[in-house]
């Protein structure tokens, strides 16, 4: 169980700023830059964010659906990032993708039964019996019905959409999904329904998730170990129980406060960070949360912090737990005495 | 507390949407009341009326095709829809201000953000010189937490984030101190972060200028964290009504009771989440009994037939669901059953 899945080390992708007419390069936005984490066999890695952090670029870049500019993607044991094109569209079979939109990611001139061939047809199943049986099967593991072949996309609710994205994800038989923001354009009574779908297939077909989305409370329930990333960087990541126990960043300890909590007699500490996500564009010195840190030392603004293991199974990138900032702290404590 | 006079007062409203595949009621038969001071949640999710009820107390509804057939909607003492477009227009932005879910559709993007605020001014206070109008939209800017606010009067929509866009919306709705702000999911657009600023920002307004609000929101925990009342709605109707320590402690309507179950809480990990079978009913789809039966675990032979009202549970609560009419035939003068509780 505990063999990773997916192995992901160094992994950079940059996106070239153009100006001029012949569209010269003057930068790049960073919207990842250089992070590593494992998926183990079985398990749901939650990776949360706030937008613009590359939580949905990470998805993507392992999928090849953007290339990497940097960095090794390991599935069971060979490299993504070097495969011809030809090659990674077999390994696609066993890595598939949900996404958030349920209605822009069904093509609305084609019926359902006609959208779960699809991905039959492209990896070699030439029985069109089969192929019709496979969908049928399917539509009903997720929780339609047989006559819903014939219908298109327009004619479900956004939460049938949703389904349908999951059966053609599955339809491969694939390993990992990565499911991006799957939930977060659903009502709430209906994002339970497809939760519980989702934990239930999990079992069903001993698939691993990569399960990418903004909402805290979400994650929490779905995964086995978070990562939590912001501007391109992951700043922590553990076992799911311990996160939401015991945050390290100060930006988890922020974010985790931020999220409201349906109790109003739920007294919580509320630590609000002040101002805006900076642009990944032009990323500030050091650690890239200094600009709004409670706890911002000297150290900060000039070294990036490195993701380190501080407990058993529990990484964080914050100078509050390395030897730079224990420096830090002790110069700050002597100043202070001295005064 | 309970003695605040109602200030915005919504009387069998009744918005309908006359379409090519028939008339629908999005706002069937909704009341409700806002008092001085105090911060309303209208809950509910897609589809179930909140933001047409908004958009009809200001009206603002889109005339075709969408009507107010029916009801009152009483500012103080006077009713909104008899008022002529241009009483209306007066109205708008100084009594009852609104303020949208997308910061960046509401701003225009041709205009800086001091000219957007001074026209909001000078449309109502018309008798200001340009310098007292132009100091009121600083102080504005300043007052919902907006650094360089001297700055930002000279900037445009697409220089600022989604925050500051939000915050410049909230100063421009307030820039007449109006009594009510209607608040359309202020923070569905923004991150958690900046979520938490925005609600923070509209709780101490709330404090600080005495200003009504009216927050319609799909999430539960927002109204816990920011409401005094919440008003719930399903499919065109309010199905509950209480104050918010009441409703989490004792939700009544199963609809509201599973709603508040299928929120994954942070706190603890359930192993499978509580989750409300079916979907929400097209708006009209339902033309007979309650309008959540098909959905209900809890629902019996009558609530196929009749279509519930909203019965009190106790001076505060009241919900629309047969469960709490047991003792059918004790009605009180206003036409409403009464269960003791």
């Amino acid at each position: 169980m505990d063999k990773p899945l997916l192995k992901v080390e160094g992994l950079k992708k940059y996106f070239p700023i153009r100006k001029g007419i012949i569209g010269k390069t003057v930068g790049h936005v960073k919207a990842i830059d250089d992070i590593s984490f494992h998926v183990n066999e079985g398990e749901t890695l939650g990776i949360v964010g706030e937008s613009g952090c590359g939580k949905s670029t990470t998805g993507r870049t392992i999928m090849r659906l953007l290339e990497p500019t940097e960095g090794v993607v390991e599935f069971q044991g060979r490299d993504l990032t070097s495969m011809s094109a030809n090659e990674i569209r077999k390994v696609r079979r066993d890595i598939q993708m949900v996404f958030q939109d349920p209605y822009a990611s069904l093509n609305p001139r084609h019926t359902i039964g006609k959208i779960l061939e699809e991905p039959l047809l492209v990896h070699g199943v030439s029985n069109a019996k089969e192929r019709r049986e496979k969908v049928i099967e399917f539509l009903k593991i997720v929780g339609l019905s047989e006559y819903h072949a014939k219908r298109y996309p327009h004619q479900f609710s956004g939460g049938q959409r949703q389904r349908i994205g999951i059966a053609r994800a599955l339809m491969t038989n694939p390993k990992l999904i990565i499911a991006d923001e799957p939930v977060s354009a659903l009502d709430v009574s209906i994002q339970a329904q497809v939760l519980n779908l989702m934990q239930d297939l999990q079992k069903e077909f001993n698939l691993t998730y990569i399960f990418i989305a903004h909402d805290l409370g979400v994650v929490r329930h779905i995964s086995n170990r978070v990562a939590v990333m912001y501007l391109g960087k992951i700043v922590e990541i553990t076992e799911s129980e311990e996160l939401y126990a015991n945050p390290l960043h100060p930006y988890t300890q922020a974010l985790l406060s931020a999220v409201p909590v349906p109790d109003p007699n739920y007294k919580k500490e509320q630590i609000i960070i002040e101002g805006d996500m900076p642009s990944p564009a032009n990323p500030p010195s050091g650690c890239a949360f200094h600009t709004r840190c409670p706890f911002k030392m000297d150290v900060c603004t000039k070294i990036t912090p490195v993701l380190a293991e501080e407990k058993t199974g529990h990484s964080v990138a914050c100078h509050l737990y390395t030897a730079e900032g224990n420096d830090d702290i002790e110069r700050q404590k002597q100043l202070e005495g001295s005064v | 507390m309970s003695e605040r006079q109602k200030l915005l007062q919504v009387k069998d409203l009744q918005t309908t949407f006359f379409t090519d595949s028939g008339e629908i009621p999005a706002v069937d038969h909704v009341d409700f009341y806002v008092r001085e001071g105090e911060i309303l949640g209208i809950v509910g999710e897609s589809g179930c009326g909140k933001s047409v009820t908004s958009l009809s107390i200001m009206q603002l509804v889109p005339s075709p095709p969408g009507k107010i057939t029916g009801g009152e909607i009483l500012f103080g003492e006077e009713d909104l829809l008899k008022k002529s477009e241009k009483e209306m227009r007066d109205i708008r932005g100084k009594d009852v201000a609104m303020i949208f879910q997308e910061p960046m559709t509401s701003l225009n993007p041709l205009f800086t953000i001091g000219n957007q605020m001074k026209e909001a001014i000078s449309l109502h206070e018309k008798k200001w010189s340009k310098k007292q109008i132009t100091d009121r939209a600083v102080e504005m800017l300043k007052l919902v937490g907006l650094p360089r606010a001297e700055e930002v009067m000279k900037e445009y929509p697409h220089q600022l984030s989604g925050g500051m866009r939000q915050r410049v919306m909230i100063a421009m709705a307030l820039v007449c101190d109006p009594k009510v702000l209607i608040a359309d999911e202020p923070t569905t657009a923004l991150d958690v972060t900046i979520q938490a600023q925005i609600l923070k920002l509209m709780r101490e307004l709330n404090e600080r200028m005495n200003t009504a609000i009216l927050l319609i929101t799909h999430d539960l925990g927002v109204v816990a964290e920011t409401c005094e009342r919440v008003v719930v709605m399903y499919a065109g109707q309010v199905i509950e009504e209480a104050p918010t320590q009441e409703i989490f402690k004792n939700p009544c309507h199963p609809y509201t009771r599973g709603l508040i179950q299928s929120v994954p809480d942070m706190r603890d990990k359930k192993d499978r989440l509580y989750s409300i079978p079916g979907n929400v009913p097209k708006p009209g789809s339902v033309k007979k009994g309650c309008r959540f039966a098909a959905r209900c675990e809890s629902a019996f032979a009558r609530c196929w037939e009749e279509t519930p009202q909203l019965y009190r549970n106790s001076d505060v609560h009241q919900t629309r669901c047969f469960l709490y009419d047991e003792q059918e035939g004790v009605t009180t003068k206003d036409g409403q059953a009464t269960v003791e509780s």
